[in-house]
């Protein structure tokens, strides 16, 4: 490691809290840019398999049934 | 090539092959960016004039050529979509637009943290960031374009039309730090030329660079898959899917 300890890490002679800022507002971007599609996804199929039961007569078909597997 | 073409416009193949691609995207770009940021913040030296808030370059840097490597995939899809009305490029189209805006945001932010410390300032009205701005308000207007149309096709040829023009400030981005000289640096990579960068912080950069297309990459997909199930939500094989 380039510096001494894990406290001359943090620190960074004094830019530690701009270097560790700009790190840390990056990770929850990059977090963000990867999760909320997931979970976007997850709120559609949910919405999705709804609309798609409602539509569905209250018995259905078999071969209906077939094609679900 | 042709066949690929029509390929590449069925949504579903697209799903499809997307799903396999994905893993690998999301662990290398995650892979690669723990590396390169362990890297860059704990074992690069430190920059004989900036001191260690040159650290910062690691994510501005990379951030800033993907908030512009982004507009070209948006702005290609863009046309695509307006000339051979392929519904697969307006979804792309639509997705990388958030993910455009995020890296500008990113690249701004970092830029503004970077320049404190450096300049004695958190921001400039410097040609580059400037552009660097539009370039954010373009990404943040296609998204709000899209929202304002009732009609999906009416709104993708809109913001296909916002795309291709803003493609202007393009160059001017590229070109600002040489037109208009002031507190922002002028490139330090250079594709035709020396790289006037060591080896110990370059090497990580690269690492940071790639790292983060590939990022680009995974949410790229991410959002292009989410936009293809809700377009498609009426065919068979999104209900065999999903059902």
């Amino acid at each position: 490691m380039y510096f001494d300890s894990f406290a001359a890490l943090l620190r960074m002679d004094g830019h530690g809290f701009y270097v560790w800022l700009a790190y840390a507002v990056a990770l929850c971007v990059i977090i963000g840019l990867l999760l909320i599609p997931v979970l976007q996804k997850k709120r559609f199929v949910r919405a999705f398999n709804q609309t798609t039961k409602r539509q569905r007569p209250a018995a259905p078909a078999k071969h209906e049934l077939d094609t679900t597997n | 090539m042709w066949s690929f073409f029509h390929k590449l416009g069925s949504p579903r193949w697209f799903y499809k092959i997307s799903g396999q691609l994905l893993p690998v995207f999301i662990v290398s770009a995650l892979g690669l960016l723990i590396w390169g940021s362990v890297w860059g913040l704990a074992y690069a030296p430190e920059d004989f004039r900036q001191g260690n808030s040159y650290r910062i370059i690691f994510i501005h840097v990379p951030a800033a050529f993907v908030a512009l490597a982004g507009y070209y995939v948006m702005a290609t899809a863009g046309a695509i979509s307006l000339i051979w009305k392929m519904k697969l490029a307006d979804i792309v189209m639509q997705a990388a637009a958030p993910i455009g805006a995020a890296m500008t945001f990113i690249a701004l932010f970092t830029g503004a943290v970077w320049g404190k410390p450096t300049w004695g300032t958190w921001w400039v009205w410097d040609a580059r960031i400037t552009s660097m701005l539009v370039l954010f308000f373009l990404y943040i207007g296609v998204i709000a374009l899209r929202q304002a149309f009732e009609s999906a096709e009416q709104a993708g040829k809109a913001c296909a039309v916002l795309c291709l023009v803003g493609t202007v400030n393009i160059p001017i981005i590229y070109k600002s730090v040489d037109w208009w000289y002031s507190l922002h640096q002028p490139a330090t990579i250079k594709i035709i030329g020396e790289t006037s960068m060591h080896d110990d912080m370059w090497w990580p950069l690269l690492v940071m660079i790639f790292a983060f297309y590939l990022l680009y990459g995974s949410a790229l997909l991410l959002n292009t898959r989410l936009g293809v199930l809700q377009r498609e939500q009426k065919t068979r094989w999104v209900r065999d899917l999903l059902g």
